[in-house]
């Protein structure tokens, strides 16, 4: 929390009124560095005890679920606090406010599933947040090029939302929950 | 060996490499191809430096099937294979760099272009961009291979973690740069495998060099899998 009111207010002082695009560049790279911070903490966070006893009582797939859930909500809300921030610091050149934060949702989701899963990676290899950065910027680049593309719709009237779009950001979300269920009960055991 | 049937030790298909290779060489040299605006005789590298993403592409995809196979049964013969898989798969992805780069600068770094006087505009190119990815993760891949001390634990998530890439990367360089604007040929569709798009006469060579290429790859990434497998008996012993 503390950690979005600063960055946000660092950009505030930074720089007034960016226009547009730099607007839309500057608010995504802030969603993956908050991102990366709030999920990080969720398995490196961890003690070895508390994990013995998580896995005596819940299987690996359960477990994996109630990160993503526990991540995804955790993010939404973080998604929506740095939106309002944004809007209320940095000028507000949408001109579609309710579909952008629709946008802003569906991607908060999509990066937080991501980096759940590279955390739990990140903390088996025993590593700090750091690792978690080299492995992650790489697959999520793809993602972030979707949303910006999308949200680039968001500020321009006449520009229409491209449903195809908005169906593959969907569709990488099912396939990181599914790779998350099926892979995570290797990385689970010691 | 422990295998003898093994295909790694097997001859026939490393001398059809050597052929297909020269065959390429001579073949891309010499036999007739379209001229085509812009492109002109410089179309001939077609042979060698799409050839090289094919084969980091099938080198990449080798190194996912053995993680699977590791990871379904804890050998660690196959954890050795899925490493030098990506290793191969690297050299190849800058080979084809350097390739495109030698070709880029005969065709689309014209001086006389306004839109091609930086770099920048050049490697906002979306096919560079998905090329860097993959690179990007079998090289975050191998750090994340050397950060763990532990043999199985260091297979088994470098595996989690290869097969997890792999599929977010399909996105990556099959989907998104059909999104956005290229200068690629073949923004809709498979460039490579459509029939419209290459001449009959380059076609002749280009599915030879693809496998004389891949299996080359092969060929490389087998001999490093025995120093390997050597490497480690020799420390087991």
């Amino acid at each position: 929390m503390l950690y979005i009111g600063a960055t946000i207010f660092v950009l505030f002082l930074a720089i007034d009124e960016p226009e547009h695009k730099v607007w839309n560049g500057l608010f995504w790279v802030t969603q993956l560095f908050i991102c990366i911070n709030a999920v990080a903490k969720s398995f490196l966070q961890e003690s070895r005890g508390r994990m013995l006893y998580f896995y005596s009582i819940v299987s690996p797939a359960h477990f994996v679920l109630a990160k993503l859930l526990f991540n995804s909500l955790l993010m939404l809300l973080m998604s929506l606090l740095s939106l309002l921030l944004f809007s209320l610091l940095m000028g507000s050149p949408l001109a579609r406010p309710w579909s952008f934060m629709g946008l802003v949702l569906l991607g908060g989701w999509s990066l937080s599933m991501v980096f759940t899963f590279l955390a739990a990676i990140a903390a088996r290899a025993q590593q700090n947040a750091a690792i978690m950065a080299v492995l992650g910027f790489p697959l999520i680049i793809p993602q972030l090029i979707l949303l910006m593309k999308i949200s680039n719709a968001a500020f321009n009237p006449v520009i229409t939302f491209k449903a195809t779009d908005l169906l593959l950001l969907g569709a990488l979300d099912v396939l990181v929950g599914t790779m998350a269920v099926i892979l995570f009960p290797f990385l689970w055991k010691d | 060996m422990t295998r003898p049937a093994n295909y790694m030790y097997k001859s026939w298909w490393k001398i059809l490499s050597v052929l297909l290779l020269v065959y390429t060489v001579i073949g891309g040299l010499l036999l007739p191809v379209p001229s085509l605006p812009a492109l002109e005789e410089t179309i001939r590298n077609l042979y060698f430096h799409v050839c090289m993403w094919f084969a980091m592409m099938i080198l990449f995809s080798l190194s996912v099937i053995y993680s699977i196979y590791y990871l379904r049964g804890f050998d660690l013969k196959y954890d050795i294979y899925a490493r030098q898989f990506a290793t191969s798969g690297i050299v190849f992805g800058l080979l084809g760099y350097a390739t495109g780069a030698i070709w880029m600068s005969y065709t689309w770094a014209d001086p006389n272009n306004p839109a091609f006087q930086s770099f920048g505009a050049l490697a906002r190119e979306p096919k560079l961009i998905g090329a860097a990815i993959a690179l990007l993760i079998y090289f975050a891949y191998l750090v994340l291979r050397d950060s763990i001390q532990d043999m199985d634990k260091r297979a088994r998530i470098s595996a989690v973690y290869n097969i997890f890439a792999y599929a977010m990367l399909f996105p990556a360089i099959w989907i998104v740069p059909r999104l956005l604007p290229s200068l690629h040929p073949g923004q809709e569709g498979n460039p490579a495998m459509n029939f419209k798009d290459i001449d009959g006469r380059m076609r002749m060579v280009f599915y030879p060099a693809v496998i004389g290429w891949t299996l080359l790859g092969v060929w490389i990434t087998t001999l490093n899998i025995r120093v390997a497998l050597f490497k480690e008996k020799k420390l087991s012993a």
